[in-house]
């Protein structure tokens, strides 16, 4: 009695938003499995594992100040994600952000207390003129923006690179690749006492809010949601899709420049050849995982968080690499791929040989 | 058996026994989709020989019993016998193996190869190309189908890449030949020669299965009918000792309704005009448009005529605003909006609806309402920009009620619509915008045919309230039905314009293959040769 899949009559709702449920149910199963191998007991290697982080105050304030830009970014992506404009350029346009708003707190800053905002926009302008860049050649020349973004990040990688082993390296820092130690006033002030939690956790959220109110309620954003969901429909109704490019591209953009400032003017306090995280990247997950929609990227992001600090963790109390945590990310993008197959299709299972049934009739 | 005039009409079968073995037999045939029964305790009997038409709308079960017959779908029920064995093909290969050949109605054919490729790719082994093209031409010779065996598929028309489909066929000896709406892309003169090439090879001895819903040319062509209705059979006849009425009797289980004659009215002022139009096709293998010119009064529907691929798709890219032309080249009465874009047409009052419904005039993962936003008035659904989702509701249950719109809710994703219904929300969602010049492409393609009905009815009455519509069909007998004028398109140039009054369907049929240049010229020497 073997198993089919086919099409559903049309695609399940419910299934679309169980399928993250059912990715993360299915990662901590993997988890368990990798913990048994190692020799530990699994259920209470992952109870460990996921409830340390977690364990006071301080640590709930950097899983906020992990989840920011997370959510920041991912909110960004999702906009030019659900127009079908492939913005994988994250990462680099976060690293415009940290040099344009990095240039900006070096030269201005003690300037005064406009600094800070300034930094954000500064930022936010800048991972947005990186992201302009696949966007014109993409409704120029046609050049698919998923290879030209991506292909960007090493340039805004290597010229960042450049800067602080260059022009901006500390004169005082003995040599180290590293900025002088940005000013307070370019700082980005603390939300919850005692912790590194800043106002980036606000701003993210607040992006959510906004996103979510354009992407659903306003005609633009309903423009942007045709022209991904039928290019052939917005075509139809005149909707450019060129448009939509440019509109997806730049918000991406801008998000990954502000969180890019998040980092120097936050935890860092300075600026480094190695400003991100890989926010970029997980951000994606974060996007899809929170299924494009703003209100699931705030979970997702925290998830993702989650488990970023989870791996540092496990190297210190469980004597495990930290990396074992982007590999849980990793794993939960596997299943999520995987369980999202299940919401235009189903598992059927077939009755074979129903041939020979009707020849005794 | 729907009904006593039903079963009256099947007495006329030859009955059960037959002295011959039949070529193929069908027994109670079932065959289940997720989503519909697509087959239910179907009966077929094809004697060797014989032309037989299986008739049926849209959605009647016709497709899924050719699939299950050439062995691209399995049947959950029902068994199959071929020359009174029983058998049960797996892949279309089998299928051939046994001796049936099909032809579809959308072709599977390389451009960028010749004939003699193309059809070498479809046989078993490895022919050599200059034995096969010798074959292809004895074979075209014997049923009168002129190919050349070293053409590209690319520069061919329909009808030609429809002889190589068949003689694809041909060539693999068939007992069975399968041809899915062979016509739906012919003129009638090449219409009127594909008949004799099926009568011809019936005459040899093959068996031919011709599945239409254009019942005169069943009654045209073939000696026995089988009539489907929602996945049933509902009737068995000899087509020749039928009406068309009838035939549509059994097919869509009610008399056919015919379109309410219209208080018709003098057309007025010039309202649409297109003024010696040219654009090249975006398509390597497109049309190009030459000079075309064409002026639409208002209240008047100007059909236009044409085999598929002459140019229809640009001239709708053209009049849509999704591509823009030279400045003056398209007007709405005295205005210029060759530059303008989709949208800006739209205020100006010229709508459009192309018969792409999954994707381009309807976006199938979003719900109805957000569909009745897609070409919707900005001014009444929006303010500051934001969607005034009370009013978008409105105006969906407007479209849905007035147009007869079955559907799950306004919720209901558009793609989750039948073909029918979610055709009438495009055209009711057109119409409802108040356009003042209308152009639509293929209006009733692939629709049952209440729904077909209730389109042409609704575009007649647009018409009679002062619009100037253009209705670009393959379908000649719907432009026939329905349009004020008609003028044809081939080779990317229109004719002009005459009154349907005067049009002779070989005189179109004529300038549909491009040769002449006016039907009207055509129709003198149309006439000049019938006396």
């Amino acid at each position: 009695m073997p198993l089919r899949i086919e099409r559903r009559p049309r695609p399940s709702r419910a299934m679309s938003w169980a399928s993250p449920l059912i990715a993360a149910a299915l990662t901590a199963a993997v988890a368990m499995i990798l913990f048994a191998l190692d020799g530990r007991e699994p259920v209470s290697t992952l109870w460990i594992f996921l409830t340390t982080p977690l364990a006071d105050l301080y640590g709930f304030g950097e899983l906020l100040l992990k989840a920011a830009p997370l959510i920041l970014i991912g909110v960004g992506l999702a906009i030019g994600f659900r127009a079908g404009v492939w913005n994988i350029g994250a990462e680099g346009q976060l690293v415009l952000g940290v040099i344009f708003g990095g240039w900006l707190a070096l030269e201005f800053g003690g300037a005064g207390p406009w600094v800070m905002p300034a930094m954000l926009l500064a930022g936010g302008i800048g991972g947005a003129l990186w992201a302009a860049v696949p966007a014109l050649l993409r409704t120029r020349f046609n050049a698919s923006e998923i290879l030209t973004s991506l292909m960007l990040n090493y340039c805004a990688q290597l010229w960042l690179a450049y800067l602080v082993f260059g022009p901006w390296r500390d004169p005082a820092g003995f040599n180290f690749p590293q900025s002088a130690p940005l000013h307070p006033d370019a700082l980005l002030p603390i939300v919850i006492e005692n912790t590194r939690a800043n106002i980036e956790i606000v701003i993210a959220v607040a992006a959510a809010l906004v996103a979510w109110i354009f992407i659903e309620r306003t005609h633009l954003g309903f423009q942007l949601r045709v022209t991904g969901a039928a290019p052939g429909a917005a075509r139809y109704a005149g909707f450019p899709v060129r448009r939509a490019v440019w509109i997806g591209m730049l918000t991406g953009g801008f998000a990954a420049g502000v969180a890019g400032v998040g980092e120097i003017a936050g935890p860092l306090g300075q600026i480094f050849p190695t400003a991100s995280a890989g926010y970029g990247y997980a951000a994606i997950i974060v996007a899809f995982l929170g299924r494009l929609h703003p209100a699931g990227i705030v979970p997702a992001g925290l998830l993702l968080a989650l488990l970023a600090i989870a791996g540092d963790y496990a190297q210190m109390m469980l004597g495990m690499p930290s990396s074992i945590g982007g590999l849980f990310q990793g794993t939960l993008l596997f299943f999520l791929l995987a369980a999202d197959v299940l919401t235009t299709w189903r598992i059927r299972r077939v009755e074979d040989a129903p041939l020979p049934a009707t020849e005794a009739a | 058996m729907a009904g006593p005039e039903a079963g009256a009409r099947t007495t006329r079968d030859d009955g059960p026994i037959l002295p011959p073995p039949l070529r193929l037999e069908l027994r109670g045939i079932r065959k289940v989709y997720p989503a519909v029964v697509a087959n239910d305790g179907v009966d077929l009997a094809v004697a060797p020989g014989e032309i037989h038409a299986i008739v049926g709308e849209n959605g009647a079960g016709k497709s899924t019993l050719m699939k299950v017959i050439y062995g691209m779908a399995r049947p959950d029920a029902g068994e199959m016998l071929w020359n009174g064995r029983e058998v049960r093909p797996r892949t279309p290969a089998e299928a051939q193996r046994m001796g049936v050949g099909m032809v579809f109605q959308h072709f599977a054919l390389f451009d960028t190869l010749t004939v003699a490729e193309n059809i070498a790719l479809a046989l078993p082994g490895r022919p050599k190309l200059e034995p096969l093209s010798r074959r292809i031409a004895e074979v075209a010779g014997r049923y009168g189908l002129p190919v050349d065996p070293r053409r590209r598929i690319g520069s061919m028309s329909v009808g030609e890449r429809q002889r190589v489909e068949i003689i694809r066929a041909l060539l693999q000896d068939p007992g069975l030949l399968i041809m899915d709406e062979p016509t739906s892309v012919l003129t009638p003169q090449a219409v009127e020669s594909l008949f004799v090439t099926l009568r011809r090879l019936a005459a040899d001895g093959c068996s031919i299965l011709y599945i239409s819903h254009k019942l005169e040319e069943v009654r045209a062509l073939c000696s026995k009918a089988t009539i489907l209705r929602a996945g049933r059979v509902t009737g068995v006849c000899d087509p020749r000792a039928e009406t068309a009425a009838s035939m549509a009797r059994m097919m869509i289980g009610a008399d056919l309704k015919a379109l309410r004659p219209a208080a018709r009215q003098a057309p007025g002022a010039p309202l649409l005009v297109i003024d010696r139009l040219s654009a090249p096709s975006p398509d390597p293998f497109g049309t190009a448009l030459h000079e075309v010119s064409l002026t639409v009064r208002a209240g008047e529907i100007v059909g236009v005529a044409g085999v598929s691929g002459n140019g229809q798709a640009e001239l709708m890219d053209a009049l849509s605003g999704e591509r823009t032309s030279p400045p003056g080249t398209i007007r709405l009465d005295g205005r210029d909006l060759a530059r303008m874009g989709p949208r800006a047409r739209r205020r100006l009052g010229l709508s459009s609806a192309p018969e792409d419904r999954l994707g381009r005039s309807a976006a199938p993962d979003l719900p109805l309402h957000e569909n009745a936003l897609l070409t919707a008035r900005a001014a009444q659904t929006t303010a500051w920009g934001f969607l005034r989702r009370a009013k978008i509701r409105a105006a969906a249950r407007r479209i849905v009620e007035e147009f007869g719109v079955r559907a799950g809710g306004l919720d209901a994703p558009a793609g989750s619509l039948s073909g029918g219904n979610l055709q009438k929300f495009v055209i009711g969602r057109e119409i409802l915008n108040a356009p003042r010049a209308l152009v639509v492409t293929q209006p009733t393609w692939g629709v049952d045919v209440g729904a077909a009905l209730t389109i042409r009815q609704a575009l007649a009455e647009l018409r009679d309230r002062g619009a100037a519509v253009v209705v670009i069909s393959e379908e000649l007998d719907e432009l026939m039905e329905i349009s004020d004028r008609i003028a044809v398109i081939a080779g990317g140039r229109l004719t002009p314009a005459i009154p349907r009054a005067q049009c002779d369907r070989d005189a179109i049929g004529l300038a549909m293959s491009g040769r002449l240049d006016t039907p009207a010229a055509e129709q003198e020497t149309a006439d000049a040769a019938a006396h």
